[in-house]
């Protein structure tokens, strides 16, 4: 009997663990939300953030973008030919990068490279007491650390993901002109005419979440690091593991509110 | 005035303080003596709202720590850490004058950064250490930084924790009378937690031994020696021998 049991214990203590943390990720959130409109705002951190989160983010966002566009013009037509429909590559490769490859790949490739980055510099500032320092010079943590990244995760992201969905489509458009024998204005007129403004809007309105949860991810885990390496490593590894599964179910729940008919 | 009063606080069933009762008079220099891990830092914590106690009453100048505004109490206070706690990211006068360059206290630029050059010249550096960075300094160097960023804001009231602690005995010397000095020149009230006797005998003009979740004695540093009790006795001479268990 409690073998039969134990897995279901197993199971229930899993579920309950894994409300709880969502229970204190969403109160970190809406504290977060809470100490973006308190004085002081700490324009120069937020400048650095944006740099951090944005800028040099654009090339690894370029090449992801670049590699899966030509990857997908190359599968499409493969695919495609099977029921004689090569020629919907542009249309295809649009749609697939801008609704759904390239915010889901911005987001997951800015949960490897921010989110990680931001948890190990927070939970290490946290075990070296630097956390506690800021705390004794009246300088609110959330303030200073959490909300300049939350607010460059937040405008940086969707913009990433415009010039990722723009460098994918690039990257199909030259697989398909250059191997698949393509005409070049073609592909671009049938590729314009095909995206609809709702298309964008959910990409950029991805982007902007899945910055959000990036970001928020890596503070949280940051902040509530355990001590020593262990503890900068457990951090770093659940904040990517954390960002990772929460881009995937909001780009699920997203995709729904969206497209659903 | 600082006073605690039955101040408990637990981690699971790890009860730290048991009932803290202390008073540090204004202007006075009190050093909290303790072996490792008996909550030493968490009561100088509790005083400045990082850990919230369980229970008890943590008063400053007449004002209850725990409903006072946070940022005018902390404005009061300078804190050295352990390990320095600079930001690793800011250069050694940025890191300095950091109270000085937000909040109620901010001044223009050049002047915070020609303050924190005097603070750094107080401890002992060069004004060519300002613009490098925390981790270009040696632990001696970090510490001062530590120290000059603590007087910066020129507080009413400074702790130090384990100010000596990873520095070779000439580098404590140094700190132990850099920090007796300053205490002296602000007539800044002082809460030092160590347990390095030469800094004890160096800085203090009070001493408490922590033990057990409890002050097990208290008394000016003239007394310590020949206070007749087997706890402090055991600790200051470093005996393995006595009522402290030498494995805990």
């Amino acid at each position: 009997m409690s073998l039969l049991l134990n897995p279901l214990a197993v199971l229930g203590a899993a579920t309950l663990g894994m409300l709880a943390a969502l229970g204190r990720i969403s109160i970190y959130g809406f504290s977060t939300l809470r100490h973006m409109f308190r004085r002081p705002f700490y324009v120069k951190e937020l400048g650095i953030a944006l740099m951090q989160v944005g800028w040099l983010s654009l090339p690894v966002v370029g090449l992801t973008a670049i590699f899966t566009g030509g990857a997908l013009a190359l599968q499409i037509y493969a695919g495609g030919a099977r029921f004689n429909a090569e020629a919907v590559v542009p249309q295809i490769v649009a749609i697939g990068m801008v609704r759904e490859l390239g915010p889901v790949l911005v987001g997951l490739m800015i949960a490897a490279r921010v989110t990680s980055s931001i948890a190990a510099e927070i939970a290490t500032m946290k075990v070296t007491e630097q956390i506690d320092a800021l705390v004794t010079l009246s300088t609110h943590p959330m303030q200073y650390l959490t909300v300049p990244r939350v607010l460059a995760g937040l405008i940086c992201v969707p913009i990433l993901v415009g010039v990722g969905d723009i460098i994918g489509i690039l990257g199909g458009y030259a697989v398909a002109t250059g191997t698949l024998g393509f005409n070049a204005s073609t592909y671009i007129v049938n590729t314009v005419d095909f995206l609809e403004l709702r298309d964008v809007f959910s990409s950029l309105a991805k982007g902007a979440v899945f910055g959000v949860i990036a970001t928020l991810m890596g503070c949280y885990y940051g902040m509530n690091s355990g001590r020593g390496a262990q503890g900068v490593g457990a951090a770093t590894k659940g904040s990517v593991e954390a960002a990772a599964i929460l881009i995937l179910a909001a780009n699920f729940v997203l995709t729904g509110v969206f497209f659903s008919v | 005035m600082i006073t605690l009063s039955n101040v408990k606080k637990s981690f699971g069933d790890n009860h730290v303080l048991r009932g803290v009762d202390l008073e540090i008079a204004r202007g006075t220099s009190m050093v909290i003596i303790g072996g490792s891990g008996t909550g030493k830092s968490v009561a100088l914590k509790c005083v400045l709202g990082l850990v919230t106690p369980d229970s008890g009453v943590i008063m400053v100048d007449g004002q209850d720590a725990a409903k006072a505004e946070r940022d005018a109490f902390l404005a009061r206070f300078g804190m050295l850490f352990q390990g320095g706690a600079l930001f690793d990211s800011l250069p050694v006068w940025q890191n300095v004058a950091f109270r000085l360059m937000r909040g109620a206290l901010k001044r223009p630029k050049d002047e915070a950064r020609e303050i924190a050059i005097e603070k750094l010249r107080r401890v002992g550096l060069k004004a060519d250490v300002a613009d490098r960075l925390p981790a270009e300094l040696s632990g001696g160097m970090q510490k001062r930084v530590g120290l000059a960023r603590a007087i910066a804001a020129e507080p009413e009231i400074i702790f130090f924790d384990e100010p000596t602690t990873g520095l070779d005995p000439i580098m404590s010397g140094v700190i132990n009378d850099l920090i007796r000095e300053i205490v002296v020149e602000m007539g800044a009230t002082a809460m030092t937690i160590t347990h390095d006797m030469s800094s004890v005998r160096a800085i203090a003009d009070h001493v408490a031994m922590l033990h057990d979740g409890v002050i097990q004695w208290t008394g000016p540093v003239g007394d310590m020696d020949n206070a007749g009790d087997p706890y402090l006795d055991q600790f200051i001479h470093g005996r393995a021998n006595g009522p402290i268990e030498s494995v805990r």
